[in-house]
């Protein structure tokens, strides 16, 4: 007979770090928001430094979910939240890559001053971040009605990038020199939108979690 | 795929004691079915009246059919004897006959009145090859069946079972008395036997009903709770009950 306590208490402690990994992840995009907003390359620095604790979170799920299953031989939802806490611990650290990412960009405009007041990039960000913190939620509680709900906050990221997209392309074909900024610019749009990807899977790891089925949410 | 037994509103009581309620159950020919549950839940009682081993049972009272072949095995028409070879049995604790080999697998032959030498040599070979067991005994055929080893037993007993040629094995807990590696070779032979044979097995070990059975039913408090693929039982069941006893939260 399985015995329970054992894995009650690995599965808690699974549920423990991929919130923190989320809260880590959350944090890290806005903080690499705040220092593009402020060109704050030292800021950026510090969001660079502390990302190895996000890749130490993932293996130490990796270690124990293989534990889990080795020594408990876990089934039904047992087992489908340890493959979900690999996914999702997953999804979480490429979200963490690319929060650094943002934080490169910032390192590389050090010095420079921003070529147009940023609005729809925070906009977005602010979207994502929620977006974030609803996908690691809705996991605690296993509320598949609200991963539904945040995967679609997804089309207005989308929709918000397009935009940027556009609006940065007509800057360079009228000022040439804008060039290199708009093109770093439409890089931060594209992580933050992929960071929104990430948080959908996770929604549909939750559907998978609750339900057994994987819908899905990126369509 | 053909349903080699049907099972419809069976109902067994041990005087007051309600054991098993209305069972409904399909068995498809050729497949692995398992029975799981708690200690008490019926999957044993259940078992047992696939071959009518209750009859003898004190006070117990049986209604509902149990179809073999179409053919209810409760129906008057129906001997013991014929019924038994055609759905034999292997028990928890490896029960040979304290005689030899040869004797212990030709018993069921002779009784059904096959006198022949060589017709007999061949049946012995032949469950010995089926029960995975005759390179390790060919050359002990005169040999007591006691002086094998628990697992050499069961494999033994599962020979001695399939010399009458049955259609259904049942198998009430046959691996639960082994240690893991004759667990393991009785679980690969099982799976080679539903080549030819419908197996129906009742194990403790919810892990074993995972690890071979292509079907599993789970039972509770004399109901029967689910009946589904294994895969999709031990994936997404139905039924809560069946999800908290498959994930250790009782039994």
């Amino acid at each position: 007979m399985i015995k329970r306590k054992e894995l009650d208490e690995g599965l808690d402690q699974l549920n423990k770090m991929l919130q923190e990994m989320g809260d880590h992840v959350e944090s890290a995009l806005a903080k690499s928001m705040h220092a593009l907003m402020t060109v704050d390359a030292k800021e950026a620095a510090e969001i660079i430094k502390q990302d190895p604790e996000l890749n130490r979170l993932e293996e130490k799920i990796t270690e124990l979910g293989s534990k889990l299953i080795a020594t408990q031989q876990p089934v039904a939802k047992d087992l489908r939240r340890i493959l979900v806490a690999f996914r999702i611990s997953g999804d979480l650290e490429r979200m963490g890559d690319l929060s650094v990412d943002i934080a490169k960009v910032v390192m590389r405009l050090e010095g420079q001053t921003l070529i147009k007041p940023l609005i729809d990039l925070p906009r977005m960000s602010e979207i994502v971040q929620t977006m974030i913190f609803e996908s690691i939620q809705s996991y605690v509680q296993e509320n598949v009605d609200l991963a539904y709900k945040m995967a679609k906050d997804d089309d207005e990221v989308d929709a918000l990038y397009s935009g940027i997209i556009r609006e940065l392309f007509s800057l360079m074909v009228g000022d040439p020199k804008t060039i290199n900024q708009s093109m770093l610019l439409s890089f931060v749009g594209r992580y933050i939108e992929r960071i929104a990807d990430h948080a959908t899977n996770i929604g549909e790891s939750v559907a998978y979690l609750v339900t057994g089925k994987r819908p899905d949410l990126n369509a | 795929m053909k349903q080699i037994m049907e099972i419809d509103r069976l109902n067994l009581h041990y005087g007051e004691f309600h054991a098993l309620k209305e069972m409904k159950l399909d068995i498809p020919e050729r497949t692995i079915t398992a029975f799981i549950g708690p200690s008490g839940c019926g999957k044993s009682t259940f078992l047992r009246t696939l071959n009518r081993m209750n009859d003898l049972v004190p006070g117990v009272r049986i209604d509902g059919s149990v179809k073999l072949d179409g053919q209810d095995i409760y129906g008057a028409d129906t001997e013991v004897e014929t019924l038994r070879k055609r759905v034999g049995m292997v028990f928890q604790q490896p029960n040979p006959f304290p005689k030899s080999i040869f004797d212990n697998v030709a018993y069921g032959p002779r009784l059904h009145g096959i006198r022949d030498k060589a017709r007999l040599n061949e049946i012995v070979e032949r469950s010995l090859r089926g029960a995975s067991l005759w390179e390790e005994v060919k050359d002990l055929l005169n040999k007591s069946a006691l002086s094998l080893s628990g697992g050499q037993q069961q494999r033994l007993c599962i020979a001695r079972a399939l010399a009458v040629e049955p259609d259904v094995l049942l198998m009430d807990e046959a691996t639960s008395a082994l240690d893991p590696l004759s667990t393991l070779k009785i679980e690969e032979l099982v799976r080679e036997l539903k080549q030819d044979y419908t197996i129906v097995m009742v194990t403790h070990n919810m892990h074993q009903a995972a690890r071979v059975s292509d079907r599993t039913v789970f039972f509770l408090n004399g109901e029967l709770v689910e009946a589904d693929e294994t895969e999709k039982l031990f994936s997404t069941p139905v039924d809560a009950r069946t999800e908290d006893y498959i994930t250790g939260r009782f039994g």
